[in-house]
């Protein structure tokens, strides 16, 4: 069971802290691995923590891990894989481990007529300029991949309405998905994957964004309740360029996404933001990893999550790695779960890897409780029956998440289904 | 008239050394247009006094009786009893994220009067509220209490109050932290609330300094969990030239017994 440091806040006490009153910061004894351990720091997770590397841990660094398009290099899974260890293999259908044949969820593309949409077939030269597969369910949809969509916003355009990307699936068979998004250079953008349907699919987007170009990506994962997705969202940012990747799970079985934003040039800025929903039964993960590679860029991550229902399953590591050559760089990582009722479970475990002290600043944070009683009684105490108090503060909660999409109808939408989990129990 | 009646109440908390009980028998009757100040030393018991009648979780009510116009406040949720006309202005109010004012007072005047306030006249209600406390206008975007300064969080306790228009108020120690511009500004927010004659006013207070701005009609002093001296507003002369000492030293008449004790 996941351990809940829960301190009770003092009555009345003003809160300067900026997450919930009465979290802890310790996400790091939240980790299973550290069972049986009170000291927060103590036992194996000392070692996972990556400020060393250690035993047991396959990645010393996260810059070593295994990358390759050919599903043949990455070993079957187990399960004891760092990587793998918090996701129920058996309910992947398949996608670690059959030939993924079937037919891949349909895409429609809608967005101002500047923007060019093309069906590609394998061999097209964008394919593989940004992402490479750093997982073996990755590369089994690369391997499997029949056809790809690239959606190209031209240089300097800037798009007044968001270009929606809408993924539908239809069946349950095994499948494989590919998608380009290319920003040219000082083009500006939102575009917005809506994830919908029922589906069994291994999905690699690739980012390209260009010199000076502004890019937001909202990936929306709405799923129906039996869909399984795994989706490696790799980005590729380059000089002075700017991305905002917004992700959002609330509904599917098991839904996992991974982006990554690797800088390749100075001046570069990625902002990765994170909202899940977890009912019963439901395992939403999401792995990050930002690869400060040069000199000079900001990186800052916010996921926050809420959890209600048994076994109700989040997981969240963020990788951050900031390499020798990377001077000057300035990143925050920060994780927040918010546990509802009994019987949800939180993994959250920010993993932070410094290889040179000439930077701007770095930090990490994790933090997973219950909600504050305070907050409670406050509303209560101005009349709000404490159903709709607590309602309140869970969509302030995530409203945080949700206010960085500024694409007015999705946050209304989301706002809704938001809405929506909280009736689903008496929360 | 409505009347609040606390009898003989007895409160206690769950500490780490075990159970411990701060009030010890109180018993007050407030009536509607009247305003009465409990005063006393730091760890007396005033603010387990006024967190106990809201209903704070924290606070079991062991024995004794909290009524309003005859009916049982403390088998009230804590909602319940602010529907019911309570009001507590909060010592230390919290700060709730992502929760917009103007979305909280609007869901909280719809949970109090059971219907949602007409939408014109309550945002200018609002707005004339915000203006003669002081409040900025653009307060109403932000988050509840959010990155608010100790002088606002008190200005938006006492907006509250006003839009909120309970039967009871309890106010506990509105006036410290404030300087005395801030505290004038926030006494005439209280007596505007008042000026009716349709609230009572539980003013908790460690300090005489708020009695200048607002006339009290009955003085309780509380020590050690109980009431030991009760009088009109030259009481609270006496305390502002007396202290509090003369209680613990066991001087006042009606403190014997409490002091006793300590």
């Amino acid at each position: 069971m996941t351990e809940i440091t829960t301190e009770k806040a003092r009555i009345g006490a003003p809160s300067a802290q900026p997450f919930i009153d009465g979290f802890t910061e310790e996400g790091e004894s939240l980790s299973p691995i550290n069972a049986g351990s009170k000291a927060p720091l103590a036992g194996a997770s000392a070692k996972s923590h990556s400020h060393g590397g250690g035993v047991g841990i396959p990645d010393s660094s996260r810059a070593g891990r295994l990358t390759s398009y050919k599903l043949a290099d990455f070993k079957p899974l187990t399960g004891m894989e760092e990587d793998w260890r918090f996701t129920p293999l058996k309910r992947l259908r398949g996608l670690h481990s059959e030939v993924l044949s079937g037919a891949a969820p349909t895409v429609v593309v809608n967005g101002p007529e500047q923007v060019t949409v093309e069906s590609v077939t394998r061999d097209d030269q964008r394919i593989g300029t940004a992402g490479i597969p750093e997982d073996r369910v990755s590369a089994n949809a690369w391997e499997n991949f029949a056809g790809a969509t690239v959606v190209t916003i031209p240089s300097e355009f800037e798009a007044l309405t968001e270009i929606s990307v809408d993924i539908e699936g239809t069946s349950l068979d095994a499948a494989a998905q590919h998608l380009v998004i290319v920003a040219e250079k000082f083009s500006k953008a939102v575009v917005v994957l809506n994830h919908r349907g029922s589906a069994v699919v291994s999905e690699n987007v690739e980012i390209i964004v260009e010199d000076g170009a502004s890019l937001t990506i909202i990936s929306l994962q709405e799923w129906n309740d039996d869909a399984v997705h795994a989706s490696s969202q790799q980005a590729k940012i380059g000089r002075d360029a700017k991305l905002k990747h917004v992700m959002v799970s609330l509904g599917g079985d098991l839904v996992r996404v991974t982006p990554s934003a690797r800088f390749t040039a100075p001046g570069g800025e990625a902002e990765l933001f994170g909202l899940y929903f977890a009912d019963a039964g439901q395992h939403l993960e999401q792995r990050l990893f930002v690869d400060h590679a040069v000199p000079n860029c900001k990186s800052n991550v916010l996921y926050k999550g809420a959890l209600q229902g048994r076994n109700a399953h989040a997981v969240w590591v963020g990788d951050v790695l900031i390499r020798k050559e990377a001077e000057g760089t300035d990143t925050y990582e920060a994780n927040r779960n918010l546990l509802l009722t009994d019987g949800a479970r939180a993994d959250s475990v920010p993993n932070l890897e410094i290889e040179t002290g000439l930077i701007e600043g770095a930090g990490h944070a994790s933090a997973t409780g219950r909600m504050d009683d305070e907050h409670l009684f406050y509303l209560m105490a101005r009349g709000i029956p404490e159903d709709v108090a607590r309602r309140l503060v869970v969509r302030g909660f995530l409203n945080e998440i949700i206010q960085q999409i500024k694409v007015p109808s999705i946050e209304e939408r989301l706002t809704d289904a938001v809405e929506r989990e909280l009736a689903l129990t008496d929360n | 008239m409505s009347t609040l009646e606390i009898k003989d109440l007895h409160v206690s908390i769950e500490t780490e050394q075990g159970t411990k009980e701060i009030l010890k028998g109180v018993s007050l009757t407030i009536r509607t247009g009247e305003t009465h100040a409990i005063m006393g030393p730091n760890g007396s018991g005033k603010s387990t006094l006024a967190s106990t009648i809201a209903g704070h979780p924290r606070y079991n009510v062991t024995s004794g009786s909290i009524t309003l116009d005859g009916e049982n406040v403390l088998e009230m949720s804590v909602d319940e009893r602010a529907r019911a006309g309570v009001f507590l202005a909060m010592q230390y109010p919290v700060e709730v994220p992502g929760v917009s004012m103007t979305n909280f007072l609007r869901t909280a005047k719809t949970a109090i009067d059971g219907e949602a306030p007409k939408l014109r006249t309550w945002t200018k209600d609002v707005k004339a509220a915000m203006e003669q406390l002081r409040i900025d206008a653009d307060f109403a975007q932000r988050n509840v209490n959010e990155g608010f300064s100790g002088g606002e969080k008190k200005r938006v306790e006492i907006l509250q109050l006003e839009l909120f228009k309970p039967r009871f108020a309890v106010l506990d120690e509105t006036d410290s932290g404030l300087d005395v511009d801030a505290l004038k500004v926030v006494s005439e927010g209280v007596n505007r609330a008042h000026a009716d004659g349709n609230m009572g006013t539980l003013l908790i207070t460690h300090y005489t300094r708020i009695l200048r701005y607002i006339k009290p009609d009955f003085v309780h002093v509380f020590v050690d969990g109980q009431v030991v001296e009760e009088g009109g507003p030259e009481l609270a002369d006496r305390l502002e030239e007396e202290g509090y000492d003369r209680y613990a030293k066991g001087a006042g008449t009606a403190a014997a017994p409490a002091a006793a004790q300590a």
